[in-house]
C-alpha cells in the first residue's frame, strides 16, 4: 500500500506513537498529569519508607521503652545557653511535678547535652529482614543509655512515638494492598464469570453481592472478630482481618466488573473469538478481562484508601488488630481518649500520614482514570 | 423445504435448511418467557463450492443472526446446517455433517474450514492484542501455532492482503477503518478455511477503501478457492460480487436466484420495491419508484400470512391467510409468493 | 380545526433565486496533540433559496464541520481561522411584515453563543443529523420537541381590526401551548407518520428509525426554516425508509423554496437530490459543478475515481471495481502540492507534488482545483 507521508513532515510526535502499545499510550498520559505523577512520586516514598526502610527512619526500635513516660516532643536545639550557634544537640529530660495541674511533666536538663548526630549507631534490627545493621538515619550520640530523642514525643510506656508511627505504616499500608488483592482476585473472577454467562449464574452472584451488601458492616465485622480464636496470635489476627475486609469489599467490584464484560460480550471481536473456536475460559480471560484492566485499576487504587481506613477504623473500635501490633489504627486507638488529647496531643501525629496516604492514593487514581483511556481523546 | 434437485447437490457446500431462531422475550423478576422475536424463521439457503451467495435484507431482517446461527454462535432453535467438512471425514473425502448435531469438540474442528469476517473494523479487532498476536490467534487456539513457521505464514498472510511485515508490531487502533478490515480478512485467512462468512464487511467503509476491500475479497476468492456467504444490506455492493443472491425479509428468505436474474426478473414484489427504492448514482436516471409505505414488520408480532403483505402493493386476500411457500419457480429461482407467476415485475 | 396556516412565509412576496448562504474561503482548524489539522481549508461557495447544494466526500474530509461552522457549532478545539460565511438575512419579523429587505449578517463575526446566532440556528437555519437515536432526548416525547422548538421561534401575528374594518397585524406573539401541540401534529402529518394525534405523544424509544428520522425532519422543518442542513440524514437508514425520507424533502423542500445543504457520502442520494454538487477532499473542495455535469462530466481525478469505484446496480459486467491506491493521508502531515498527488491517477512528477492547484473554472458553473486545467 502507497501510505502518503512526506518523509520530512513526519514530526517527532508522530514516530513516538508509531508502534506504542496501549500500555505506552497511558504512560505517555498519565505523565502529563502533574497531580498524578506527583501522587504516585509520593506514593512510592510512602511505602518505600513506611514498608521497606522504618527501622533505619526510626531512631528506636518498635518496643525501645523508656522511663521518660509520655515526655512530650525534644525540641532540637542550636544555640547553646549563651546563645551561640553550635552543631544540633538535645537536652535530656528531668522529671517535675506539676503542683497546680497535679501533674507529672518533663522539663528540659540544660545540665545535660547531647548531640544528634546523622547515621548514628543505635538499636540492632534487620534491614529487609536479611540484612543486620544498628545504624539509624538519625539518633543521638552518646554513651549516656538513658540518653532519648523524641521528636514526635513518647508514649505511656515511654517509647518513641515516631518509631512507632513508622513501624505502624507497615501493616496499614500493606494490608491495604494485600485486601485489595485478594478483592481483586475474588471481585475480577466471579465478575467475568457472572457478565460472561450471564442467566443464572449471574443471577447467584449478583443476589448474592446484594447480600453482602445489604449486610450492616460493623454488627458483621464484630460478629467475625468474635469468631476469631483468642489464643491465635495476632500475626493470624491480621491476616484473617485482610481476608474479612477483603470478602467485604469484592461485591462492589464485581457488579462493576460484570457490567463492563456484559458490553465487552457483546463487542465483535469476541464473537470473532468464539467464531474461531476459542473455549469460554480463553474468551473470557484473554479476551474479556483484559478490556477490562484499566477500570479496574482505577477502581482498586480508589478503594485502597477505603481499606486502610476501614483497618484504622476496626481497629480503632478494638476490633481489628491488637497490641502488641502496631499499626496506625492502634495507635489511633491510643490517642482517642480525651485524657490524651488534653495532655499528650502529640500522640494525634499519626493522623497526618493516614490523611497523605489517602490523599496520594486518590490522586493516583485520578491520574490513572484519566491515562487509562487513551482512546478517548483520538479522533 | 429448500432442496436442489437436477443434480447439482454434488458441489453444494452450505446447505442450510429451515434454519430458525427465536429470541426468547422474558419479563418479571422470575424470566417468565411471554414471546418471541423470531429473528430468523425458516431460512433456507445453499452455497455452492467457490461461489458467493449475497444475502440481502434490511436492517432487523435476521441475515445477521442467520449467518451466526450457521457457525453456531447462536445455538438455532431449529432447522439443519449440511456443511460438507473436510476435517471430520476419516478418509479425506469431504462429507456432510450436520453442525447443529456436532458435539464440542467436532464442531471446533470445524470452525477450522468455516471462518468470518465482522462488519465493525474497530470493533472486531481486540484493542489490546498487537497485529501479529490478533492473526495468530486462531492459530494458538487450534494448537496450529509453531514458532517461525507460522510467523512466515503471518508475514505472507498480511503481505497477501495488502499490509507490511512491520505493521506486526502494532495495535488495532493505529490503522484506518480499511487497514482494520484487511487485519480481519488475515485473520480469517488463517486458518485456511473453505467458506467464509462476511457479514457487511464493507458498510462501514469510505466508498474508495470499499472497492479496494471488495475487489481484495475477489482476488482472495479465486486464489484460495473461497465460498463467500455475503451478507449485506447495499443491493448494488451485493450485486458486483454475488454469484446468487438470496434477499431476506423479516426472518424468511424471500427470493433466491443467481445475481443476473435476481436483479433482471425479480420475482417477489419485495425484490422489486427494493431495487426501486436503492439511489442510482445517475442524476438523468428516471423511472418510477415504489415507495414501500410504512416500517419494517416487527418480528416479535409478525403480521398473518405472507409477512410482506401490509407494504405489498400486489396483496390480495390470500396474502394476509396464508404463508406462501418458499419454490423453486424456474431452475434455480427461488421465491416464496403467492403471485410470482402471475405479476410481471420489473428489474433493473 | 386548524386555525394556523401551515406555511405563513410563503405569503410574502419573495425573491425565489436569491442568494441565501455566502462562504468566502472558510478555514476550519482543530489544534490537538501533535498538531494543527486543517478541517476545512479554503471552501467557497453559495447556496440560494430553493435549491439543494450536496457535498459528498469521504470520512474526515471536512463535511460535517463545513455545516457546524455555518451554525458556528464547530466543536471544541476547532476554530474559524480564516474566511467569511455570509448570510442574506430577510428578519422574522419583517417578513411576516411582507417586508423582503435583506440584511447581511457575517456568521463568522458572530458571538457563537450569542442572541442572533441562537435565533438563526434551528430558526431560520435548522439542522438533522445522521443518528436519529441520539440526537433526540429520551425522556420527551416528540411532540415536546417539537414545541420547544416552535415556542423558541414561530411567531404568531396578532390581529387587530382597524377602522376600516380591515385585519391588520400589528404584532406577534409567541404561540401557546395549544397551539405548539397543533403545529407538532400537523407537523408530523406533513411528514408522513401515520396516526399523527397519537404519534405526538410517542417517546423516541417508541418510534421506528425512519419514524425517529422523520421525526427531527418535522422539528427541523416546524420553525419554517429558509434553509436546512442534512447531514448524513438516511445514512443509518435502510433504503426503502431512505426512499421515503427523500421523497419528504424533496417535497418540503418545494412547497416551502427551502435552501438544503445536504451532506452524504453515497452518490446515489446525491444524485437524486442536489443539484449542485462541492466534492471535498481533506478540507479542501476539489470541484464544484451542476449535478448532471459532475456525474456526466467530472474533471478532477478524484471525482473520475470516486465515482467509478461505486458498484452500480445493472446488468452485471464482472469486472472489477475501479478502486482509488492507497489510504487516505493522516490530517497531521497531508502530502505537498496537491493532497491527492499520492493516490491520483494523473499524476505528474515534479508538478503535482510541488505546486499547489488553484481553484479554476473549467466550464459553466463548473470550477475544479487541479493543476491538469491549470495554463
Amino acid at each position: 500500500m502507497a501510505v502518503a507521508t512526506a518523509p520530512s513532515s513526519v514530526s517527532l510526535v508522530k514516530k513516538k506513537e508509531l508502534g506504542q502499545s496501549y500500555w505506552d499510550l497511558v504512560w505517555y498520559r498519565f505523565k502529563k498529569n502533574r497531580l498524578g505523577v506527583l501522587g504516585a512520586v509520593l506514593l512510592f516514598v510512602l511505602y518505600f519508607s513506611f514498608v521497606v526502610i522504618p527501622e533505619f527512619l526510626a531512631p528506636y526500635a518498635l518496643e525501645n521503652r523508656s522511663r521518660y513516660v509520655e515526655a512530650p516532643p525534644t525540641p532540637i536545639q542550636f544555640l547553646d545557653e549563651e546563645g551561640r550557634f553550635q552543631a544540633p544537640f538535645v537536652y535530656g529530660l528531668e522529671r517535675r511535678v506539676d503542683q497546680v495541674k497535679r501533674l507529672r511533666t518533663w522539663v528540659p536538663d540544660t545540665t545535660k547535652k547531647y548531640p544528634v548526630a546523622l547515621f548514628a549507631q543505635g538499636d540492632e534490627y534487620m534491614l529487609l529482614g536479611l540484612i543486620p545493621m544498628n545504624v539509624h538515619l538519625f539518633g543521638l550520640q552518646t554513651s549516656d543509655k538513658d540518653a532519648r530523642i523524641f521528636l514526635l514525643g513518647a508514649d505511656a510506656l515511654g517509647r518513641d512515638y515516631l518509631s512507632r508511627i513508622l513501624y505502624g505504616g507497615r501493616l496499614s499500608l500493606m494490608i491495604g494492598l494485600l485486601g485489595q488483592f485478594l478483592t481483586l482476585a475474588l471481585g475480577v473472577t466471579l465478575g467475568v464469570i457472572s457478565g460472561y454467562y450471564g442467566g443464572p449464574v449471574d443471577m447467584f452472584v449478583q443476589r448474592f453481592t446484594e447480600f453482602l451488601a445489604a449486610f450492616p458492616n460493623i454488627p458483621l465485622f464484630m460478629a467475625l472478630s468474635a469468631a476469631i480464636p483468642a489464643f491465635w496470635s495476632p500475626i493470624t489476627v491480621y491476616f484473617m482481618l485482610t481476608i474479612i475486609l477483603a470478602f467485604l469489599g469484592w461485591g462492589g467490584l464485581a457488579r462493576q466488573v460484570r457490567g463492563l464484560v456484559l458490553s465487552l460480550r457483546e463487542r465483535e471481536y469476541a464473537l470473532a473469538a468464539k467464531s474461531f473456536g476459542a473455549s469460554d475460559r480463553r474468551i473470557m480471560f484473554r479476551h474479556l478481562l483484559p478490556g477490562t484492566m484499566s477500570h479496574v485499576i482505577v477502581i482498586a487504587t480508589l478503594s485502597i484508601p477505603g481499606m486502610i481506613l476501614a483497618e484504622t477504623a476496626l481497629s480503632w473500635l478494638g476490633l481489628g488488630l491488637r497490641p502488641p501490633l502496631t499499626s496506625w489504627g492502634t495507635l489511633l486507638q491510643d490517642a482517642a481518649t480525651v485524657r490524651a488529647i488534653r495532655f499528650t496531643p502529640w500522640l494525634l501525629w499519626v493522623v497526618p500520614p493516614i490523611l497523605l496516604t489517602i490523599l496520594t492514593y486518590n490522586m493516583l487514581g485520578d491520574g490513572l482514570r484519566d491515562a487509562l483511556d487513551p482512546y478517548s481523546g483520538r479522533g | 423445504m429448500a432442496q436442489t434437485t437436477n443434480g447439482k447437490t454434488d458441489n453444494i457446500l452450505l446447505d442450510v435448511k429451515g434454519l430458525k431462531k427465536y429470541f426468547p422475550i422474558q419479563k418479571g423478576l422470575l424470566r417468565r418467557t411471554v414471546g418471541y422475536v423470531k429473528a430468523v424463521d425458516d431460512v433456507s439457503l445453499y452455497v455452492r463450492e467457490g461461489e458467493t451467495l449475497g444475502l440481502v435484507g434490511e436492517s432487523g431482517c435476521g441475515k445477521t443472526t442467520a449467518s451466526r446461527c450457521i457457525i453456531r454462535l447462536y445455538e438455532p432453535t431449529a432447522g439443519q446446517v449440511l456443511f460438507k467438512s473436510k476435517a471430520l471425514s476419516a478418509n479425506g473425502q469431504p462429507k456432510m455433517v450436520n453442525l447443529l448435531e456436532l458435539t464440542r469438540e467436532e464442531m471446533t474442528k470445524v470452525r477450522e474450514e468455516i471462518a468470518m469476517i465482522f462488519q465493525d473494523p474497530i470493533n472486531s479487532l481486540n484493542p489490546r492484542m498487537t497485529v501479529a498476536d490478533i492473526i495468530a490467534e486462531p492459530m494458538v487456539i487450534h494448537g496450529k501455532y509453531e514458532k517461525g513457521k507460522s510467523e512466515e505464514l503471518i508475514i505472507q498472510l498480511l503481505e497477501r492482503v495488502g499490509l507490511r511485515p512491520d505493521h506486526l508490531r502494532r495495535y488495532p487502533h493505529e490503522f484506518s477503518g480499511g487497514q482494520r478490515q484487511r487485519i480481519g480478512i488475515a485473520r480469517a485467512l488463517a486458518l485456511n478455511p473453505r467458506l467464509v462468512l462476511c457479514d457487511e464487511p464493507v458498510s462501514a467503509l469510505d466508498v474508495s477503501i470499499q472497492a479496494q476491500t471488495l475487489n481484495l475479497l475477489q482476488d482472495l476468492q479465486e486464489e484460495f478457492n473461497l465460498s463467500y456467504l455475503f451478507v449485506a444490506h447495499d443491493l448494488s455492493v451485493v450485486q458486483h460480487i454475488s454469484d446468487r443472491v438470496a434477499v431476506m425479509y423479516v426472518g424468511k428468505v424471500a427470493e433466491m436466484a443467481s445475481a443476473e436474474e435476481l436483479y433482471a426478473n425479480p420475482l417477489h414484489p419485495y425484490t422489486e420495491a427494493l431495487l426501486s427504492a436503492v439511489p442510482k448514482p445517475d442524476p438523468l436516471y428516471k423511472s418510477e419508484r415504489i415507495i414501500m409505505q410504512g416500517d419494517v414488520a416487527d418480528p416479535s408480532n409478525p403480521p398473518s400470512g405472507c409477512y410482506f403483505h401490509p407494504r405489498c402493493r400486489y396483496a390480495v386476500d390470500l396474502c394476509k391467510q396464508k404463508a406462501p411457500e418458499f419454490r423453486e419457480l424456474k431452475p434455480d429461482h427461488w421465491v416464496a409468493c403467492h403471485r410470482a407467476e402471475e405479476l410481471k415485475l420489473q428489474g433493473i | 380545526m386548524s386555525t394556523i396556516p401551515a406555511t405563513q412565509l410563503t405569503t410574502a412576496p419573495q425573491d425565489t433565486r436569491r442568494t441565501l448562504i455566502e462562504v468566502r474561503d472558510l478555514k476550519v482548524e482543530f489544534n490537538i496533540r501533535g498538531g494543527v489539522v486543517k478541517a476545512v481549508d479554503g471552501l467557497t461557495l453559495d447556496i440560494k433559496c430553493g435549491q439543494t447544494v450536496g457535498i459528498i466526500g469521504e470520512s474526515g474530509c471536512g463535511k460535517s464541520v463545513t455545516a457546524r461552522a455555518i451554525l458556528r457549532m464547530v466543536p471544541k478545539p476547532g476554530k474559524i481561522t480564516g474566511g467569511q460565511i455570509l448570510y442574506y438575512r430577510v428578519p422574522r419579523q419583517k417578513k411576516l411584515a411582507g417586508s423582503n429587505e435583506v440584511e447581511v449578517i457575517e456568521l463568522t463575526k458572530l458571538d457563537p453563543d450569542g442572541e442572533v446566532i441562537r435565533q438563526i440556528r434551528g430558526g431560520e437555519i435548522a439542522m438533522i443529523f445522521q443518528e436519529p437515536m441520539s440526537s433526540l432526548t429520551p425522556v420527551y416525547t416528540a411532540g415536546t420537541h417539537i414545541h420547544e422548538a416552535v415556542s423558541l421561534h414561530r411567531l404568531l401575528p396578532l390581529k387587530t381590526v382597524g377602522d376600516q374594518m380591515v385585519e391588520r397585524i400589528t404584532q406577534y406573539r409567541k404561540v401557546t401551548r395549544e397551539e405548539a401541540r397543533e403545529i407538532a401534529v400537523q407537523m408530523l402529518r406533513r411528514v408522513g407518520i401515520p396516526k399523527p394525534e397519537q404519534r405526538v405523544d410517542s417517546y423516541p424509544h417508541q418510534l421506528s428509525g425512519g419514524q425517529r428520522q422523520r421525526v427531527m425532519i418535522a422539528i427541523a422543518l416546524s420553525t419554517e426554516p429558509d434553509m436546512l442542513i442534512a447531514d448524513e440524514p438516511t445514512t443509518a437508514l435502510d433504503v426503502s425508509i431512505e426512499a421515503q425520507i427523500l421523497d419528504i424533502m424533496r417535497e418540503l423542500q418545494q412547497t416551502a423554496n427551502m435552501a438544503i445543504m445536504f451532506i452524504t457520502h453515497n452518490l446515489g442520494v446525491i444524485a437524486s437530490m442536489a443539484d449542485e454538487i462541492v466534492v471535498m477532499y481533506m478540507g479542501k473542495q476539489v470541484e464544484r459543478a451542476k449535478v448532471v455535469d459532475l456525474f456526466y462530466n467530472p474533471k478532477h481525478p478524484y471525482t473520475k475515481a470516486l465515482l467509478q469505484s461505486v458498484p452500480k446496480l445493472g446488468p452485471k459486467t464482472g469486472q472489477r471495481l475501479a478502486s482509488i491506491e492507497g489510504m487516505v493521508p493522516d490530517p497531521l502531515h497531508l502530502p505537498t502540492g496537491c493532497v491527492f498527488h499520492p493516490r491520483c491517477p494523473a499524476f505528474i512528477a515534479g508538478k503535482c507534488d510541488r505546486h499547489v492547484p488553484n481553484w479554476v473554472q473549467v466550464g459553466d458553473n463548473h470550477w475544479v482545483r487541479c493543476l491538469l486545467y491549470e495554463e
